[in-house]
């Protein structure tokens, strides 16, 4: 009987210290989406999402965050997920087990690293200039390890009796992998990919050293072009109580920005014979 | 993989040119341990074909060697031939994919393809494989659902996930989904493992019928499935072929100790 009542203590202190310890995790999250939305939430306004800095907005920002995240998916998201696929389909090898180390450290590469290489490589070299291009070359060099990182890890978790019952029938592997595999992926791929995207669209110091900045719309491939972190961080610099003000205001943008793409693509994605 | 069947000559006398399939010295690996020794085999055409046997003696082994399943498993190989029709489906210029398109296969559990309707479940063998010539997609569909004898329960409800039926239910999906491909040979491996005794029986049934068009080779743990359902038995034990004839008179009078032990169930 002593022995049940300890269990039950042992049982209940364990949940305890779970539970103080999230809570302890959820404090510094909460508390920053409370400043950022208490102080940002008052700056939004159709004239702040929509003009141009001189006129009191952040829609250069808003513009030059949305190309960069289309221009990294459209190269990033399809390397990404077929190199994941290669690992987990193809990686039964030696070169699959470097790549995948090789891989791993690329996912936690410093970005301030990634940023001086697209600096070297495509602003001074290929463009000979700033540009959005080179930026997305930066974001994309981070985009591609977390997605097939997360692709792979996503195709594994679709069990080998799917795979056998298609390879049964006689269907070529590649045929298998593109119409069983990956449909039956589809949740863990979307998560991972949306994942990439909201850290890609925060990320500031590789869009320091590419894109640089601009007060003005998008101006050409060749340009210098804002982004929201870049603003963000120039707002954050300034002494004047109205800029920093609406630094807190891109802050909050940002933040809808990768919610609703968020809800959009879950919205898009959920196949009528998902249950 | 090792294909190139060095050491084995065929023997001539061994062939048997009406055999649906045959096996002759096969030997299989998984790594080190070998999983088959010497299996020489005949599965008759229009028949069907039971191997029994204790755990991992070998069985689920021997079925996948006729389909070149095996080898997909990793550090898997084997040696020997297995002859389709008097053909080594083992020779180099063999298609491992073609191979499988004529020898199809029920799994041990009910695996239908999770992201797909019934319908498409059934037709997924005829889309992905590149198959179709033409043919009416509904009509092979509906024609497999009924071989299957699965029609008349789902066939308001061929847009329903595949994986929202039973598990008896699922088994006859995936026979349905190897019928509609018109193989030669169906190798059904422990395919009521996973089934209550209603569902056990229809599938049984199923076999039964099935032979009528195709040759059927069933692996099972079930004497009496097999007493029911086969007209050839094979016996493997740890790896070896052990006894070998027709159903009957291996269950009514067994030549070999060992088998009449497993079969009155004094071990296994």
């Amino acid at each position: 009987m002593t022995n049940y009542i300890l269990r039950k203590f042992k049982n209940r202190l364990f949940f305890i210290l779970c539970a103080v310890c999230v809570v302890i995790a959820v404090i510094p999250l909460l508390s920053i989406l409370y400043e950022v939305v208490s102080r940002g939430a008052p700056q939004l306004s159709i004239n702040f999402i929509t003009q141009k800095d001189a006129d009191g907005g952040i829609g250069p920002a808003i513009q030059g965050t949305l190309i960069l995240i289309g221009l990294t998916s459209v190269v990033g998201i399809p390397l990404g997920v077929l190199s994941g696929v290669y690992l987990a389909e193809f990686g039964n090898n030696k070169y699959a087990a470097s790549i995948r180390t090789v891989n791993d450290v690329l996912t936690e590469f410093p970005s301030i690293v990634v940023g001086i290489t697209a600096f070297g490589v495509v602003v001074l070299g290929i463009m000979g200039s700033y540009s959005p291009l080179a930026g997305a070359v930066a974001l994309s060099f981070i985009l591609i390890p977390i997605v097939a990182r997360t692709t792979e890890e996503s195709l594994k978790l679709v069990p080998n009796s799917v795979r056998e019952a298609a390879l049964a029938l006689g269907v070529h592997k590649w045929r298998t992998t593109l119409s069983v595999v990956l449909p039956a992926a589809k949740g863990g791929l979307v998560t991972g990919t949306l994942l990439a995207i909201a850290r890609i669209a925060g990320e500031t110091a590789p869009l320091i050293m590419t894109v640089l900045g601009n007060a003005y719309f998008f101006q050409g491939f060749s340009s210098p072009m804002d982004a929201l972190p870049l603003r963000i961080w120039r707002d954050s610099l300034q002494p004047y109580a109205n800029l920093q003000a609406q630094g807190w205001g891109a802050a909050l943008v940002l933040i809808l920005i990768v919610l609703s793409l968020n809800i959009a693509v879950r919205m898009a994605s959920r196949g009528r014979l998902r249950r | 993989m090792n294909n190139k069947n060095k050491e084995t000559t065929v023997n001539i006398e061994q062939v048997r040119p009406d055999a649906k399939m045959q096996s002759i010295t096969l030997n299989a690996w998984f790594g080190s341990k070998q999983a088959l020794k010497e299996i020489n085999l005949t599965v008759e055409a229009n028949a069907v074909t039971a191997i029994i046997g204790p755990s991992g003696c070998g069985k689920s082994t021997f079925i996948r060697c006729l389909n070149r399943m095996h080898e997909l498993v990793p550090n898997a190989r084997m040696s020997g031939q297995v002859l389709l029709d008097g053909k080594n489906i083992y020779s180099n210029e063999t298609d491992p994919v073609q191979i499988r398109r004529r020898v199809g296969m029920v799994f041990q559990k009910p695996n239908p393809f999770p992201t797909m309707s019934i319908f498409d479940n059934v037709a997924a063998g005829l889309k992905l494989t590149g198959t179709k010539k033409g043919q009416n997609l509904d009509e092979i569909v509906k024609k497999s659902l009924q071989q299957a004898t699965l029609w008349d329960e789902v066939k308001d409800d061929l847009k329903k996930p595949g994986t929202s039926i039973s598990g008896g239910q699922q088994q006859r999906l995936c026979i349905a989904r190897a019928i509609a491909l018109q193989p030669e040979v169906i190798l059904m491996d422990e395919p009521c493992s996973a089934l209550d005794p209603v569902a056990t029986a229809k599938i049984e049934e199923l076999i039964v019928s099935l032979k009528h068009d195709y040759t059927v080779v069933i692996v099972t743990h079930n004497m009496q499935q097999a007493a029911r359902v086969s007209d050839f038995t094979t016996f493997l034990y740890l790896g070896e072929l052990v006894e070998y004839g027709d159903t009957r008179s291996m269950f009514e009078n067994p030549k070999s100790e060992i088998t009449e032990k497993y079969i009155t169930g004094k071990f296994g």
